[in-house]
């Protein structure tokens, strides 16, 4: 085994015997009975060679355990797999899997630790290495922070190798040759003469041998699937219509719920009038759920219209209702008491602030809703005997642990089915679909439950991004950045969504100084420091999390000292720039706009250069202010994940990444109005659309030391390096989001 | 009892005239290619062809559609690919996919009435076509390559 492979062997060993029809996967489920993930008829035997790949007398199935959000990773994850199998990437079912501890993703752990990315110290590696197996020893199955491919690299292609060598070992068996005499291609076996036997084929027989441990990964080079143009596994079905949402499925007796829950979240319900939605085609009945109600239909649609209908007493919240109050709170945390850490502090910050010439700037960010385009759904059974979901979650085992709290039942009696998901952005990180939907079908057992969110529904439950600000300090003279504070605040972004999960976390947010922290510019006199808005709305991880707000921050400053200075922008983050791949990664994205310094003709050029979740990305922005306002011309992104896995969705995921940024920077705000938000469908917030799309050209660079994942990075220097470029093209400075209320968009 | 064309098919519904037609289909007949985002036309993931139109069906009422001939995404290619459908597996357009059945009827209906359009064109044409994930730069190539492949046979 390759050095430095951290998973648990007990992943490998469990799974050699030949198993009964209906299996499962996993050690903590292998006897019980599921549909899914194998095939529906396929029969017994399968060798369930080990957690992620089964192979049955029918089919190949592999499992790809990260949940797939529109992100592409049930794709990378079966590439990964099917490149060290020897199957073509058309070949295999693939499935989502049950929740398992053998899914725990070892990926995160970088994200655990108090280590720049680019620290490859010893003590931050035996950091990253205790975080791993502290994942591990959790069995935390969960997907988010750019950690896919992080995790699966190594995983999944040795996962891929152990099941090829174990089905090769089955068939120099059955035909007597020696396995070095044997090859492999397309899910089958070639003998030396030419005989061909399918991997099917062999499935009892590998089932009934121990799997092959000792395998070796194939060099880069060698690789057939990885690297290339590839065609996603979900494109075909997401073009004709094919696919299975949440919200597309049914079963036999299904009813309809639409839900009412108080727009003041956590706050409960004082009471309610249900006669008029009673009275309403369609509807059987109005259930209570936690701090609202639902009303059960026949269809969706008399479902959510009956729900609009029920008069409801809400109770009042514990945040302040109205926004200005939460600016209020937020500008007063600047204040030792609210300080969490000095994050850095290198030189003599003090000093060099006490002088003449100090540029201080205030930058604001507002919450911002998730709101992907498939509303929140959960279709659920409950009998006496168990309990069924289908959702598209990112935390498997928290939804099978929440159903069977609610419904009484032991977790292994709880069947979880992951879904493709119609976008997420951290949305599917949360429970507010889960809770009431099992709350329901616990209530009406026998009988099938879709929990339906109307949009507006599914705005008012969201819990938005953080609300951010910062207070910033900087001198720049003739040539040079000589200081820069960054004071930052947030809402506690960790402390919300974990404590909502039941793990409270102790300590400084970890993601409050995102986007500011790693900076990897030599400024000899710079301080870091966040602090605490707390008793403010609910937050969770939205896109990049702490980095979309940190990124801002930094970026917008860092060019106003660059300006200050009389510096060039891209050239003087090229030679303040300290690690080297950072540094290309600038450069690269200078030759890619043909950098040469200010245009004219009211068009303008920023950049902006933000590392986060291990990956440094460069943007180059162009505008042009016309008559209209301004027009997003072109956007150049550099960005360094090591290998690129799969070119044609990276590249699609960063040109998704910069207009989720930009669309959110330039249009959208949540505020709050008598502790709801006021914002509940997308005229009110609509991110982009295709009229302001700029063209977007995508470079991936490979000087990084570590494989990394392309999800969020993009996000955080899109914002800035538009701000800048606006700043270029009118001499206007902008510094709070949504920058809509202060410069118009064509 | 209201009695309509669903790809080619007739299909009787007995639910109230009130009814958006993107109700009727999901949740009496089944077809789930249209898809329920915003319920106020601000997204156009509902979108179908009525009468050949591109309409957004959760604002089509069905007591307003007797007769009508109404064509889903599950009917576009007719039993094949449609160029537009090919075109978006090709340029490997979609991310979540959740817009995209709608995204390709409104691109369908552009290509119908327009069978070169310009990016302006496209601009404005799929302006209410809202996707979350930021397909949009795909979209226009995959449009343009529709139309070539169109203006081909």
């Amino acid at each position: 085994m390759k050095d430095g492979m951290t998973f648990s062997r007990r992943a490998f060993l469990f799974g050699s015997a030949a198993v009964a029809g209906g299996v499962a996967f996993g050690p903590a489920v292998f006897a019980q009975d599921m549909a899914p993930p194998l095939p529906q008829g396929a029969a017994p035997p399968a060798a369930t060679i080990n957690p992620w790949v089964v192979i049955g007398p029918e089919r190949i199935t592999v499992v790809t355990p990260h949940a797939d959000v529109g992100q592409g990773v049930a794709s990378v994850q079966a590439a990964l797999i099917a490149e060290e199998l020897d199957i073509d990437l058309d070949q295999p079912d693939v499935s989502f899997g049950p929740p398992d501890p053998a899914y725990a993703n070892t990926g995160l752990a970088g994200e655990f630790v108090p280590f720049e990315a680019y620290d490859l110290s010893p003590e931050a590696e035996a950091a990253r290495k205790q975080a791993a197996d502290w994942i591990a020893s959790q069995g935390m199955q969960m997907t988010g922070g750019s950690s896919t491919v992080p995790d699966s690299y190594d995983k999944l292609r040795l996962a891929g190798a152990v099941a090829r060598e174990t089905v090769k070992a089955a068939a120099a068996k059955r035909s007597g040759m020696a396995v070095a005499d044997l090859t492999t291609e397309a899910g089958q076996v070639v003998l030396p003469d030419g005989t061909r036997i399918p991997y099917t084929e062999l499935a009892a027989e590998a089932a009934a041998i121990p799997p092959v441990e000792n395998v070796a990964l194939r060099d880069p080079s060698e690789w057939r699937i990885l690297g290339k143009p590839m065609q996603r596994v979900d494109v075909e079905a997401k073009a004709t219509g094919a696919m299975k949402f949440g919200l597309d499925l049914t079963l036999d007796g299904m009813v309809y719920a639409a839900l009412r829950v108080n727009p003041y979240k956590g706050a409960g319900l004082n009471g309610y009038d249900a006669a008029e939605a009673l009275a309403m085609p369609g509807v059987s009945s109005v259930v209570e759920v936690t701090n609202g109600i639902a009303v059960i239909a026949s269809n969706s649609w008399y479902a959510m219209r009956a729900a609009e209908a029920v008069k409801c007493d809400w109770a009042q919240g514990d945040y302040p209702p109205d926004q200005s109050e939460h600016w209020a709170v937020m500008e007063a945390s600047f204040a030792d008491e609210h300080r969490e850490k000095i994050w850095r502090d290198e030189g003599d910050v003090d000093t060099a602030l006490a002088g003449d010439g100090v540029i201080e700037a205030e930058y604001r960010a507002p919450y911002l809703a998730h709101q992907p385009l498939e509303p929140l759904s959960a279709l659920v059974l409950v009998t006496d005997e168990g309990a069924e979901i289908w959702v598209g979650h990112q935390i498997p085992n928290a939804v099978q642990g929440m159903v069977a709290q609610i419904t009484g039942h032991p977790v292994e009696k709880v069947v979880f089915h992951n879904l493709y998901s119609g976008g997420s952005f951290g949305h599917r990180l949360e429970f507010e679909n889960i809770r009431p939907a099992a709350e329901v079908a616990n209530k009406m057992r026998g009988t099938p439950v879709k929990l339906i969110f109307s949009r507006e529904e599914d705005f008012l439950q969201d819990f938005p991004r953080q609300l951010s600000m910062a207070r910033l300090r900087g001198v720049a003279r003739e040539g040079t950045i000589e200081a820069a504070e960054f004071l930052i605040s947030s809402t506690p972004v960790m402390a919300s969504q974990m404590g909502r999960l039941g793990m409270p976390v102790e300590g400084p947010d970890a993601q409050t100084p995102m986007g500011v922290r790693p900076m990897s510019y030599g400024i000899p006199n710079l301080r870091v420091s966040t602090y605490a808005a707390t008793g403010l709305s609910p937050v969770s991880s939205w896109r990049s999390v702490g980095a979309s707000t940190g990124g801002f921050f930094s970026e917008s400053f860092i060019d106003e000292l660059i300006h200050a200075a009389g510096l060039d922008p891209l050239q003087a983050r090229i030679d303040m720039c300290k690690i080297d791949y950072h540094r290309k990664v600038i450069e690269a994205a200078g030759e890619m706009c043909g950098w040469q310094g200010p245009l004219g003709d009211g068009k303008g050029r920023g950049v902006a250069f933000v590392e986060s979740f291990g990956v440094p990305v460069c943007e180059v922005v162009e505008v042009t202010a016309t008559e209209n306002g301004i027009r997003l011309d072109n956007v150049w992104v550099a960005a360094d994940v090591g290998p690129v896995l799969d070119p044609v969705n990276f590249q699609n995921l960063v040109q998704g990444g910069v207009v989720w940024a930009l669309g959110h920077a330039m249009n959208c705000e949540l505020t709050y109005a008598g502790g709801q938000v006021q914002q509940t469908n997308y005229q009110a917030h609509e991110g982009m659309r295709i009229h302001q799309c700029p063209a977007i050209e995508v470079r991936g660079l490979a000087n990084g030391p570590k494989i990394r994942g392309i999800g969020e990075p993009p996000v955080p220097p899109a914002a800035p390096a538009l701000a800048n470029a606006i700043f270029a093209a009118t001499g206007q400075r902008i510094r709070e989001m949504p920058f809509n209320r202060f410069i118009d968009f064509v | 009892m209201i009695e309509l064309s669903v790809n080619g098919e007739t299909r009787q519904v007995d639910v109230e005239p009130d009814m958006p037609l993107l109700w009727v289909l999901r949740d009496e007949l089944g077809i789930t290619g249209p898809k329920y985002g915003c319920g106020v036309a601000q997204c156009g993931a509902c979108t179908v062809h009525v009468d050949g139109m591109a309409v957004r069906a959760c604002q089509a009422r069905i007591g307003d559609l007797a007769g009508a001939e109404v064509l889903t995404i599950e009917g576009l290619g007719a039993g094949t690919l449609h160029a537009v459908q090919q075109a978006w597996i090709d340029h490997q357009v979609p991310q979540c996919g959740y817009c995209q059945t709608g995204q390709i009827m409104q691109a369908a209906a552009l290509l119908d009435m327009n069978p070169a359009p310009t990016d302006e064109d496209i601009n404005k044409t799929m302006a209410g076509n809202l996707c979350r994930c930021g397909t949009y730069v795909r979209i226009r190539e995959a449009i343009h390559a529709a139309a070539a492949k169109m203006a081909e046979n």
